[in-house]
């Protein structure tokens, strides 16, 4: 049991060193495409800057951005897993021990006394998500969400009179609304549905999608591609100072709602997306997915 | 668009020739100042006090950045440097380059209204980094040469660093005027108002 604890905290610090100093691949190549495609010089200097960024982090394990995010886990757990009440403890650790290795920047704050905690564990952080599964393994995401891009998600209560087309137009206003504030290009999570916590927890969830795989359900792929077209044709492009490419994706979650209700959840998702995705197996061996 | 290198301090005929889409690099100190900078430094000169400041500011260039910093073996070293949201300094930032004769501010996200105005009359210029690519700037840093306040917290602090080829940063304002994320965003608008029309 000692020794899974200590594998388990051991790969936990793992991960969030390899989304400190890495982006997804499909994210790497959704930025390079987008460099490819821009023609104004100040969007090619941005996303230039962006890919030179993502090798010297890399390459000189420095952190992708300064803001090193809040850690954020989504955790499958399966239910012969051998280890679950104490499994928030352990990340918990995990949580300070990868801020004094990496080196992490401490972002847990009291709202109350503006005391930072020092090592990024507080009260409810770190935050974590927790869905039992049937089978042995646990599945981790990881994501070290800063503070620039969570602060232009929005979440509307539309009345479901207004139906698609409602939708559609509330995540134009949110674009408008975040314009360069969330370090774009971004990737635009959106949750349809659900209760207003749902929303938003999908819109969040929607963001893990694959940028490159289409959404299995045609009329939904369908909105997502003119959605992105649409974000784009505003022309704010790489931090906001003009381009094409204000957003690499839009991404689409949802759920049942109430009858009277029609909860949408948007939430931005900055380039410098450090996530990371792992399987512990009941050993507590880990094997990751994401970002290789 | 021009490209230039500037080392700092630089003068009021160096801000002048920057022109919004120009792209720029930076030698020589900038110093790093946030929310308690700018609040602190503002508190000193509204009490008639600016012989109380640390040092003189006078044409260099005011980062918007809390680092990531760490002693190493008795030093400070920069593990991230990377730009923070400009836009929580756009009510104090007019004053603070009247104050204290800063000619660069910069950082990412923009500023807006006041401050173009702010930098028209003082001939300032609003220099954008792009968001996020800490690990550029961390390469950028030759050393921290000094820190004034660390009272405030180290990302809150004002650190005193030597750069060499800051950049690539983008004059997003200029001292005539211009600001490029406001043209961007009033753009954005009508065509936005145009594509939900059509929703």
């Amino acid at each position: 049991m000692l020794n899974l604890k200590e594998s388990l905290r051991s790969g936990l610090v793992d991960i969030m060193r390899e989304a400190a100093f890495n982006v997804p691949q499909d994210v790497k190549e959704a930025l390079q495409r987008a460099y490819e495609i821009e023609d104004n010089s100040v969007a090619k200097a941005n996303l230039r800057a962006i890919l030179r960024n993502i090798e010297v982090s890399k390459e000189k394990k420095l952190p992708m951005c300064q803001d090193t995010g809040t850690p954020i886990f989504f955790i499958e757990l399966g239910e012969d897993f051998p280890l679950k009440s104490e499994l928030k403890g352990i990340i918990e650790e995990a949580v300070r021990i990868a801020t004094d290795e990496i080196p992490l920047r401490p972002n847990a704050v009291n709202p109350w006394t503006y005391k930072n905690s020092g090592d990024n564990t507080g009260r409810f952080v770190p935050i974590i998500h927790l869905d039992l599964v049937p089978g042995g393994q646990m599945k981790v995401i990881y994501l070290a969400k800063g503070g620039g891009s969570e602060n232009t998600s929005q979440l509307f209560m539309l009345s479901p009179v207004l139906g698609l087309s409602g939708i559609k137009r509330a995540i134009i206003d949110a674009m408008i609304e975040a314009g360069p504030k969330p370090c774009p290009p971004v990737i635009v999570g959106v949750g349809v549905g659900g209760s207003a916590n749902m929303a938003l927890k999908l819109a969040k969830k929607a963001t893990f999608k694959r940028l490159n795989e289409l959404n299995p359900d045609p009329k939904i792929a369908g909105v997502e591609a003119e959605l992105l077209e649409k974000i784009n044709s505003l022309g704010m492009g790489p931090m906001g100072l003009g381009g094409k490419t204000y957003a690499l994706a839009v991404k689409i979650e949802w759920a049942h709602r109430h009858p009277a209700s029609l909860p949408v959840g948007i939430n931005t998702q900055c380039w410098a997306f450090r996530r990371a995705e792992a399987i512990f197996d009941n050993s507590g061996e880990m094997r990751l997915l994401v970002p290789p | 668009m021009a490209g230039y290198r500037l080392k700092t301090p630089v003068s009021e005929e160096d801000v002048r020739k920057l022109k919004v889409g120009d792209i720029v690099y930076l030698d020589g100190i900038i110093i790093t100042g946030r929310d308690q900078v700018h609040r602190r430094a503002l508190e000193l000169a509204f009490k008639g006090e600016k012989d109380k400041m640390p040092m003189n500011l006078e044409g260099l260039a005011l980062y918007h950045c809390g680092p990531i910093v760490r002693k190493v073996d008795g030093e400070w070293k920069i593990f991230g440097f990377g730009p923070t949201t400009s836009a929580r300094m756009d009510s104090v930032e007019t004053d603070f380059i009247r104050e204290f004769g800063i000619r660069l501010i910069v950082g990412k996200g923009g500023m807006f209204e006041k401050t173009t105005r702010g930098m028209k009359e003082y001939k300032a210029a609003y220099l954008a980094y792009p968001g996020g690519t800490s690990a550029v700037a961390t390469s950028a840093v030759k050393r921290v040469v000094d820190v004034h306040w660390l009272d405030l917290g180290s990302p809150e602090a004002m650190w005193v660093v030597k750069v060499e080829n800051f950049g690539p940063t983008m004059v997003a304002i200029d001292s005539c005027g211009n600001n490029l994320f406001i043209d961007v965003l009033n753009k954005a608008k009508k065509l936005a108002e145009e594509a939900k029309a059509q929703m």
